[in-house]
């Protein structure tokens, strides 16, 4: 068997485990078992690692990590969200994210699936330590800014209910205010740093590859200004308190920023950035 | 054998009818001394809790008779017992008979009779009332099970359902509201503003939740400090009040004040000061204490008596919604116990018995025929069958004759569960 046949494989593999996920997450919200979820995240666990695996086979057949079109760009998203989920569910124990999480992940998944294949073109270029330390840096931050949205989401139904009086469906099945609220910073305050070493190790490699470490570039530009808004809610956070609704809508403003720097750039803007989103 | 449970409760009787004929330990013990003499009480319990009395009997009476007998010896007991005219009050007692006295107990056991559907003391206090009748040995083969199944049936419908869940006391459903704020109320800090037997216990409760300080606040200072003493916390000025919410994170009031007592433009001003962390009020007082627009800031959770009991009204629906499912469990026991109660009786068991040794007989006949290398093997295998049926028949001849016999008048049903143990009759669950 080739490697692009294992490769197809494999992704329908994984395909598969995030769907099955998908649907034991939302059973568990339903039903409200514990076993529920523990086949949940043991078939994202799954699919997480064939994932992971996915990539590793990919990085050794085209030479560099996979990145460069948006099938492989939108599966990195992927693999980076679920990461941020599975680290976060094993130390905060939120389960009812992955059913949040995991349909993401499934429908992101479908449509990278569905897109054509790509050319493969091994390119030099891109056999950089910078580069992959900057991709892998990027989505992970991208990764845990996307979470840092899905908490708010849960956090502001979570909020209604409570303050509505209305203590409806969800009330019993979300955790409590304060805890999504730590969630919610501890995801930021994770993606941040990933995001300035993501932005630093790019520039680097600009220095190297182009002689500029800034070249005013729209996605430099609007990776800056993803990195103020994201800095300034950490700033709030600290020193005036910033919390609760407040900072829920600014991780859902946030992700809105960070897709637009993500693929937005890419597809209306251009810049050097825009091969890596072609299809 | 006849199971039969006479009791009244909430339902049936008045409270000041069920404390007058309600049961202590040592009242208990002394019923029990007394009906066991009884020729036909072969087995007994008393249940009483503030909300009901009840015995459980097995007899031997015949099925129609038994009723009656047991009710009568029931009234004459209390008649002789305790100061009030029983007579009148026969109506009030309901009366169950075998299967309709069991479903009765495992509804009982899982809450689903009580004042408060589910709530979870009755269960302990069955336990309680039967480990009193055990003791006194007034227990036998058939209570003993049907209570062991009803701890079960209890148990299971506890963590099968949601009939324990939600809160449905006023207290309770502010501890719930306060842990869905803040997660755990470990080491929180409490404001008890006023004073009152709700606010009390919830404050009592908080502290069985491991809240942090408690802070009391009353006009009168000596009030505040008896209050504070009693809950082993800070008593604080009423003048610093404002100060002090900077630094709580749940405030209980209940004060007699005809005005509110903090508005929402104080409490804008406090918000900032404490960073926005998250605070909820709990007002319990009537007219209320606390301005209700406070809810309408960021991060303050203000819930007045009226929301908690439209909370506990949606829980006790919800409670309701989950009794059908217990109902269901319920159902299933009973049918399971029907089946154990039915073999307990001669003739299954003798020809469970028999059913048993024949197999075991026949089996081995099989298999020495097998063994033997012989041609005319065949032809002696009705040989074999017939001497193996006369083994069997020889030696359930003294059990059969035993069990059938009438040598044990009251141990009947003893004697039939030793047999079915000792030969493993029953399929074991």
């Amino acid at each position: 068997m080739d490697l692009e046949s294992l490769t197809d494989i494999l992704f329908a593999l994984v395909l598969f485990l995030y769907a099955l996920s998908t649907i034991w997450y939302l059973a568990f919200v339903a039903f409200q078992k514990k076993f529920l979820a523990q086949i949940a995240s043991g078939q994202l666990w799954a699919g997480f690692c064939c994932h992971f695996i996915l990539i590793i086979v990919t990085y050794f057949r085209i030479g560099h990590i996979p990145a460069h079109n948006l099938q492989y760009s939108l599966s990195l998203t992927v693999w980076a969200l679920v990461a941020v989920y599975l680290f976060f569910q094993f130390s905060l124990n939120i389960r009812i994210l992955g059913a949040i999480v995991t349909p993401i992940s499934t429908l992101v998944l479908t449509f990278a699936f569905c897109l054509p294949k790509p050319d493969f073109v091994i390119s030099k270029q891109f056999e950089s330590i910078w580069v992959n330390v900057h991709v892998i840096t990027s989505f992970i931050g991208n990764g845990a800014f996307a979470l840092a949205a899905c908490v708010g989401v849960l956090y502001l139904i979570q909020e209604k209910a409570i303050k509505g009086k209305r203590l409806g469906f969800f009330y019993n099945r979300l955790p409590a205010l304060e805890r999504l609220d730590q969630m919610e910073y501890a995801c930021i305050a994770i993606g941040f740093p990933m995001l300035t070493i993501g932005i630093m190790t790019g520039c680097i490699y600009a220095q190297l590859h182009w002689g500029h470490y800034w070249n005013w570039d729209p996605k430099e530009v609007w990776s800056a200004m993803t990195w103020l808004f994201y800095a300034a809610i950490l700033h709030g956070r600290m020193a005036m308190g910033w919390r609760g609704r407040r900072l829920a809508y600014l991780a859902i403003i946030g992700i809105f920023l960070v897709m637009f720097t993500f693929l937005g750039v890419n597809f209306l803007l251009k810049g050097h950035h825009g091969d890596f989103t072609k299809f | 054998m006849q199971i039969i449970l006479i009791g009244l409760n909430h339902k049936s009787a008045p409270i000041h009818i069920r404390e007058t004929l309600a049961f202590s330990k040592e009242d208990t013990r002394q019923a029990m001394n007394e009906l066991m003499q009884m020729p036909f009480f072969l087995e007994m319990c008393i249940f009483s809790t503030c909300n009901r009395v009840e015995i459980l009997v097995v007899s031997d009476l015949s099925a129609e008779t038994v009723r009656q007998q047991v009710m009568d010896k029931w009234i004459e007991y209390l008649s002789n017992h305790r100061e009030i005219d029983i007579t009148d009050l026969r109506p009030m007692f309901y009366i169950h008979q075998n299967l309709n006295a069991v479903r009765h107990l495992f509804r009982v056991a899982s809450g689903l009779d009580s004042m408060i559907i589910g709530e979870p003391q009755i269960l302990g206090q069955i336990k309680e009332s039967y480990r009193l009748a055990v003791r006194r040995k007034s227990t036998g083969v058939l209570i003993n099970r049907l209570l062991h199944r009803t701890f079960s049936v209890a148990k299971r419908v506890r963590s099968e359902t949601g009939i324990g869940d939600h809160a449905v006391s006023i207290s309770y459903a502010a501890i719930e509201l306060g842990r869905k704020i803040f997660g755990s109320l470990h080491n929180k800090s409490v404001l008890l503003i006023g004073a009152g037997e709700m606010a009390e216990l919830a404050v009592d409760h908080l502290i069985r939740h491991h809240a942090g300080t408690i802070y009391v606040v009353n006009r009168t200072f000596e009030r505040g400090l008896q209050l504070a003493k009693r809950f082993k916390g800070t008593a604080i000025r009423f003048d610093e009040l404002l100060d002090q919410i900077v630094h709580v994170d749940i405030v209980i009031s209940s004060t007699g004040a005809s005005a509110c007592i903090l508005t929402k433009t104080q409490m804008k001003k406090v918000m900032k000061r404490r960073k926005h962390r998250p605070i909820f009020f709990i007002d319990i007082a009537v007219p209320r204490d606390i301005d209700p627009d406070i809810n309408q800031l960021e991060n303050a959770y203000l819930y007045d008596i009226d929301d908690l009991q439209d909370v506990i009204d949606i829980n006790v629906n919800e409670r309701k919604k989950e009794a059908l499912r217990a109902e269901r469990i319920i159902d299933e026991a009973v049918v399971r116990f029907e089946e154990w109660l039915k073999n307990l009786d001669v003739v299954p068991t003798i020809k469970a018995l028999r059913h048993k040794l024949d197999q075991i007989t026949r089996f081995e006949i099989q298999k020495t025929c097998q063994s033997i290398q012989n041609e005319n093997i065949e032809q002696l295998y009705p040989a074999f069958e017939k001497m193996g049926n006369a083994i069997v028949n020889k030696f359930l001849h003294d059990p059969i004759r035993f069990l059938k016999g009438e040598g044990f008048h009251k141990d009947r049903s003893a004697c039939l569960d030793l047999t079915r143990k000792l030969f493993c009759l029953d399929i074991l669950d």
